[in-house]
């Protein structure tokens, strides 16, 4: 879609602002290109559009030299947003939005109607559309600047730090809309962030650049947290890089046993019975009403007597990380991660050791296809193995062959995480008990054929492995059985 | 206290009088010539003023020249000017125009400059951006919003040339500063405080001109920014 070759940006004062970038973006990706100030992130994204031209090399738009076209024809077909959303003090919001259309001469009332459905789009209500950009908020304007660069339904974006300017709570909004959008656009992206956090929640792939203009790692936000290919990635995508991964690993693999799970009408009798500290109060569809402390249970009558304290919050079997069904664990009052099906209704519960154990073994799978598939060579039941071409390390180096082996190794990574997830929920009385009687000790032992907890193993192994190199979450995995 | 309602006194008498309404030396006649030189030197003044001004602007080139042709335009003295042209060019209107062009230019080109200059380099980089060629970027957005600015210069330009033009009369020509000259000549006291008045008029009509043209041509986007500089 977008490609670039052997491009150079020199300016005449000797500073090197790109050096010799190959790099190829996929067709309706999002792709972040993320890096220090200095480091030729905007150059490059400018160099898209023809705002900045090339001193060597080319860049091409669905194979086409984009020098071929006359700069402001181009730039017509290409979406632009700024940081400050550059918005035209001068015109209406509606105005603003329309300007491309205008500028193709579509005619006044097509390119207002358009604009009127962008803001739509957007999130703005019919109301703003009289208003002047100074009468906006930064979050406002903002959206109409994407609003803007869409006038005419361009295949691709440019956007350079278009949420920096704002601040955190509505950043957070508009990041979560913009990627809502995309779900339903598909354009092809380019946007440039200094921020990493920003980078890995919203990329598809991320382009780091370190100062120089150099290419230092182009990857999928997975691999680059798993894998950065040197010390300056490393570094810049920081020391909790073991936690953010979490964030790609789905729930649904975790492993849950039934936990001390009570009807909210349950006599008080049965819930001491159990032998637990705490016990979940459920309504009639087993959806979670809170934790009830067993030792300060009133003498009689039921669990709707007691005092049930907040369950902090659940995580979904469907669709949340393990990143959450952690925090989730860590915030509940009786140390237990609730898990809810997408009914809501309880599906099991475990604990941040349990939870550890399994997040190890999963993210290594989506992860390091590369180590993975070495780890598991032992058993062969269950080792995820991926389909996707290897790009350790080293590899990333080459942008061009990175490039082209990312689109692959995008669509790998879930394929590579599915043959350990299914094994750790299956049955979930059975590897309750195993689980309950000595988590992470057990989820690291030699495995036995006939434990009902076997298919755990596979996933469990990779723990090992990975546990060198691996961050916070997986020590804490490790830890209890090995050291 | 006193004086002023005298003087008010000798203008009313003065303007009220037939005599100064009809013929050459009535107050129609004079005031038609002296809108002629104002508007022709002031016509001029802004297609050089707004020439230069919005070239410069746009292309950031030749930005010390433009300030420093201002200020030593702004230095000449417009009643030297006058006389040193009719003396090398003899008696016509062409020196008058050249003065009053020489007075009204530097306003117009300065803050027509300083306009485009002015606007914010995220608006005109995202104009250029949303694939505006040179000349869309300045008349759909250096030109708007700098509209306040080169309003601000005309009407500067305006209110001066409509004044200056009274020099006119020193060498002999019309306009309304025949009045004064006269006047002054003849120690005629009420011709002069009564032409002094059609001009101060003259100025104020001008004032409310702009203020008018304003409101019509500068977007309600740019308002509040205007009002606070």
């Amino acid at each position: 879609m977008i490609r670039f070759d052997a491009v150079s940006k020199n300016y005449p004062n000797g500073t090197t602002a790109v050096d010799a970038l190959s790099l190829e973006l996929a067709e309706g990706g999002l792709t972040v290109l993320v890096g220090p100030s200095g480091c030729g992130k905007t150059t490059t994204l400018r160099m898209v559009n023809r705002m900045v031209e090339p001193s060597a090399g080319t860049v091409s738009l669905r194979g086409q030299d984009i020098r071929e076209v006359a700069a402001p024809e181009l730039r017509r077909g290409i979406g632009y947003v700024i940081q400050h959303a550059g918005l035209f003090p001068h015109r209406t919001i509606l105005d603003n939005v329309a300007t491309v259309p205008l500028l193709l001469g579509w005619g006044k009332k097509k390119a207002r109607s358009r604009a009127a459905e962008l803001l739509e789009l957007v999130g703005l209500p019919a109301t703003m559309a009289k208003r002047y950009p100074y009468q906006l908020s930064g979050g406002q304007q903002q959206r109409v600047g994407v609003a803007r660069a869409l006038g005419a339904d361009p295949p691709v974006l440019l956007m350079d730090e278009p949420f920096s300017a704002v601040d955190p709570i509505v950043r957070g909004e508009l990041q979560a809309e913009f990627l809502r959008l995309q779900k339903e656009l598909h354009k092809t992206i380019v946007f440039v962030t200094h921020d990493i956090d920003e980078a890995i929640k919203l990329g598809d792939h991320i382009a780091v650049f370190r100062t120089g203009g150099k290419l230092a790692q182009f990857d999928t936000p997975e691999r680059l947290l798993a894998h950065p290919a040197d010390d300056f990635v490393a570094d810049f995508v920081g020391q909790d890089r073991g936690i953010r991964r979490l964030s790609f690993v789905q729930a649904s693999g975790l492993p849950l046993r039934e936990g001390p799970v009570l009807p909210v009408t349950a006599p008080v009798a049965d819930a001491r019975s159990l032998g637990e500290p705490w016990v979940l109060a459920v309504d009639a569809a087993r959806r979670p009403l809170g934790w009830a402390a067993v030792a300060d249970l009133p003498p009689g009558g039921t669990l709707a007597d007691a005092t049930l304290a907040p369950l902090g919050h659940t995580f979904a079997l469907a669709g949340d990380s393990a990143r959450a069904a952690l925090d989730a664990a860590l915030l509940s009052p009786s140390r237990l991660a609730v898990g809810v099906d997408a009914q809501g209704a309880v599906a099991g519960v475990a604990d941040a050791y349990e939870l550890s154990a399994a997040i190890a073994g999963a993210s290594a799978g989506v992860t390091t296809t590369g180590d993975a598939a070495g780890a598991g060579t032992g058993d062969g039941t269950g080792v995820p193995t991926s389909g996707a071409p290897d790009t350790t390390p080293g590899g990333v180096q080459d942008g061009t062959a990175a490039g082209a082996g990312a689109p692959a190794d995008g669509e790998a990574a879930p394929e590579a995480a599915a043959p350990a997830a299914p094994a750790a929920p299956a049955g979930q009385a059975a590897p309750a008990e195993a689980a309950e009687s000595a988590a992470p000790a057990e989820a690291v032992a030699p495995a036995d054929p006939a434990d009902p907890a076997a298919p755990a193993r596979p996933a469990a192994k990779l723990t090992k492995r990975d546990a060198g190199e691996g961050g916070p979450a997986e020590q804490g995995g490790v830890g209890g059985g090995e050291r | 206290m006193n004086d002023l309602l005298n003087q008010i006194e000798l203008v009313g008498e003065w303007l009220t009088s037939s005599a100064q309404w009809h013929g050459d030396d009535g107050i129609p006649h004079r005031l038609a010539e002296h809108l002629t030189y104002s508007g022709l030197s002031l016509l001029f003044a802004t297609l050089i003023g707004l020439a230069f001004g919005l070239l410069v602007g746009h292309t950031g080139r030749g930005a010390f020249a433009v300030a420093t042709v201002a200020n030593l335009a702004r230095a000449i003295p417009t009643f030297g000017l006058v006389v040193l042209v009719v003396t090398l060019a003899g008696l016509s209107t062409a020196p008058v125009l050249v003065a009053l062009v020489a007075l009204a230019v530097p306003p117009i080109l300065i803050n027509t400059f300083e306009g485009v200059r002015g606007v914010d380099p995220d608006t005109r980089d995202a104009a250029k951006g949303m694939g505006m060629t040179g000349w869309e970027v300045l008349l759909k957005v250096e030109v708007p919003m700098a509209m306040p600015l080169i309003l601000l210069g005309l009407r500067v330009a305006a209110i001066q040339v409509v004044a200056t033009a009274t020099v006119a009369a020193y060498p002999g020509l019309g306009g309304l500063g025949r009045y004064i000259v006269d006047g002054l000549s003849r120690n005629d006291y009420q011709l002069v405080i009564g032409g002094s008045a059609v001009v101060v008029a003259l100025a104020l009509v001008v004032q409310a001109v702009f203020t008018a043209l304003r409101r019509a041509v500068v977007s309600p986007g740019l308002r509040p920014v205007v009002a606070k500089s």
